[in-house]
């Protein structure tokens, strides 16, 4: 489904360069849900950057499912790549109506001179809202500045699975969340991956989490994968274990040592 | 004071749609452009040449406005996204080269519009019933055309990707638009409105000047925060309702301070200075609340 062959990222801040991404080989099948976790400034965003093609890539290759998709914009690649960042203000246009921003994730990249959210459109908004019952189709036509951090991360997980992308790329998005809010986003985009088969990378610092989640576990450090398990060795791996796993490549930090302590 | 009055409106309406470029740019897209000081006088001159030296219709040397306007501001947009220089610079550089273009559309730094037939003095004659009122009736119904079709083209599949460049980049990239063009695109049409703005004002002061345009970005984001002030809506058809009232408002203390203002040895070459001051305010005003608070907060 998503193959990367010998990527690499090289960042030229003046005169230093500051390799992010060494050299990387993945493959994920399609249906695949894999988390990664590894620690500040591994290159997990950076990956994510390069697979939704913000950033391009130094060396490498990547395909998405027989298309070398290397040098294609990321408005195009949108298409099939779904994204939900940490900030839940960048997800959404926060002046325009929760309505209005459903309607513009439901294009699909149409942009004529019709009217962007037609009365039709906005009755069938309401009805696939109270399906959810998240009480979003009270406030579909207040603006998404109104919004808390957590709905306005929901919105981001709907507007994501409308425009029906065949990968998702989650980057912390439970991150700015308190712990409900974060557990009730979990749980949504669970149903959605699930519902609609999509494959998946997610980064988190939640080493639980990344266990529990999902089919596959990579690690990463210093912009290279260090460890990747699936099935069975990743259903009985614990967080200790993960640990020990940094602590081999001498990189236990203060965070990692809390999170065990806790 | 009827007359006063009467000109403040048609003022503030004519141009009140130069502020509705000016609002497009900087409230929707979130690009403040400087180009506009360039793209209103090549409105006014372009109309002025056709009308002056070729004979053309009044009314659609306005429509050729626009698109000369778009034009401009289609480059400055390029200038932006595909050379990568900044925002402000891109409009500096198109506003510097307009100026040197406008002189040559011209051939000299003014063109009367004395005995011909502009938009202004037809309509005085075909609508003559109504009397004074007659030419601000025009420019009402015109400046609120513009406003409605504006309205119009943000509620469109293209407006909302325009809006949603403005709101947040990351957001609209994922939604599979090309931000660039939708910069572009919004830049083309704010100076199309304000080259508009331009023809309309030449005509009917019945002159234009090379150097008419100086100011244009500052009276316009006056309107734009004066009405922006008055009618707190997020809804599209009143915030540009608010700039319209706001550039009417602006006009009207403009009139007054020209006419009264001479008490307090108020001059009309003082007013850039004043109208810079205002917004210089209105826009610090936030910053200095929020910073007010945050003193608050951490005591
Ligand atoms: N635009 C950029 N310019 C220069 N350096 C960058 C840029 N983006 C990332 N880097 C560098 O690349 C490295 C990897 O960063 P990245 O954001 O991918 O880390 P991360 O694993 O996501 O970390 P975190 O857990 O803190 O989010 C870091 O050293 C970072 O400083
Ligand atoms: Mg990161």
């Amino acid at each position: 489904m998503l193959s990367l062959r010998g990527v690499s990222k090289v960042f030229q801040i003046g005169a230093d360069r500051k390799v992010a991404i060494r050299q990387i080989d993945l493959d994920l099948r399609s249906g695949e849900f894999l988390t990664i976790i590894g620690s500040n400034g591994a290159g997990k965003s950076t990956l994510l950057n390069l697979i939704a093609g913000t950033v391009p890539p130094t060396t490498g290759t990547i395909r998405l499912a027989d298309m070398d998709i290397t040098g294609v914009p990321p408005h195009i690649r949108a298409r099939r790549i779904g994204r939900i960042v940490q900030d839940p203000l960048a997800g959404t246009a926060p002046s325009m109506t929760v309505a209005e921003n459903l309607a513009l994730a439901s294009k699909r990249g149409r942009r004529t001179l019709r009217l962007g959210l037609p009365s039709r459109m906005h009755r069938r908004i309401r009805a696939q809202l109270e399906v959810l019952n998240i009480g979003m189709e009270d406030r579909l036509d207040c603006s998404v500045s109104t919004l808390s951090g957590g709905e306005r991360q929901a919105l981001t997980i709907l507007m994501a699975t409308l425009a029906q992308p065949e990968i998702l790329l989650l980057d912390e998005h439970t991150a700015a969340l308190d712990p409900s809010n974060a557990a009730m986003i979990v749980r949504m985009t669970c149903a959605f991956v699930e519902r609609l088969g999509l494959t998946t990378l997610m980064v988190t610092h939640n080493m639980e989490q990344a266990i529990e989640l999902g089919d596959r576990l990579v690690m990463m450090h210093k912009g290279e994968i260090i460890h990747d398990i699936a099935g069975e060795a990743k259903a009985t791996t614990s967080v200790g274990e993960l640990v020990d796993m940094f602590s081999r490549h001498h990189i236990v930090d203060d965070e990692l040592l809390l999170e065990r302590v806790c | 004071m009827e007359t006063l009055l009467i000109h403040a409106l048609e003022q503030g309406l004519a141009y009140g749609i130069a502020a509705l470029g000016i609002f497009l740019t900087y409230r929707i897209l979130d690009f403040p452009d400087l180009t506009v000081d360039g793209s209103f006088v090549t409105g006014a001159a372009i109309a002025s040449l056709l009308l002056s030296r070729y004979g053309f219709d009044p009314f659609s040397v306005l429509v050729i406005a626009f698109v000369a306007g778009a034009a401009a501001g289609t480059v400055t947009g390029l200038l932006h996204t595909k050379m990568k220089i900044t925002r402000l610079l891109s409009g500096v550089l198109m506003m510097i080269m307009l100026y040197s273009i406008n002189l040559r559309i011209m051939g000299r730094p003014n063109l009367s519009l004395l005995r011909i037939d502009t938009v202004t003095r037809l309509v005085d004659a075909a609508w003559s019933g109504l009397g004074p009122v007659a030419i601000l009736v025009f420019i009402t119904i015109l400046a609120m055309g513009v406003k409605f079709a504006l309205d119009l083209f943000l509620r469109t599949e293209l407006g909302f990707a325009l809006r949603a460049t403005g709101d947040s980049e990351t957001m609209i990239i994922a939604q599979g638009v090309n931000t660039n063009t939708m910069k572009v695109l919004g830049v083309a049409v704010a100076n199309g409105l304000v080259a508009l703005s331009g023809a309309l004002v030449a005509q009917y002061n019945g002159f234009a000047d090379v150097g008419m345009g100086t100011g244009t970005i500052v009276t316009g984001l006056a309107a734009v925060i004066i009405g922006g002030t008055l009618i707190r809506s997020s809804r599209i058809g009143w915030m540009t309702a608010g700039v319209l009232v706001g550039s009417v408002i602006y006009r009207l203390a403009v009139v007054l301070a020209l006419r009264y203002g001479y008490v307090i040895g108020f001059q009309a070459s003082d007013m850039k200075l004043v109208t810079s001051l205002l917004v210089i305010l209105a826009l610090v005003a936030p910053t200095l609340r929020e910073r007010r608070q945050r003193k608050v907060r951490a005591c």
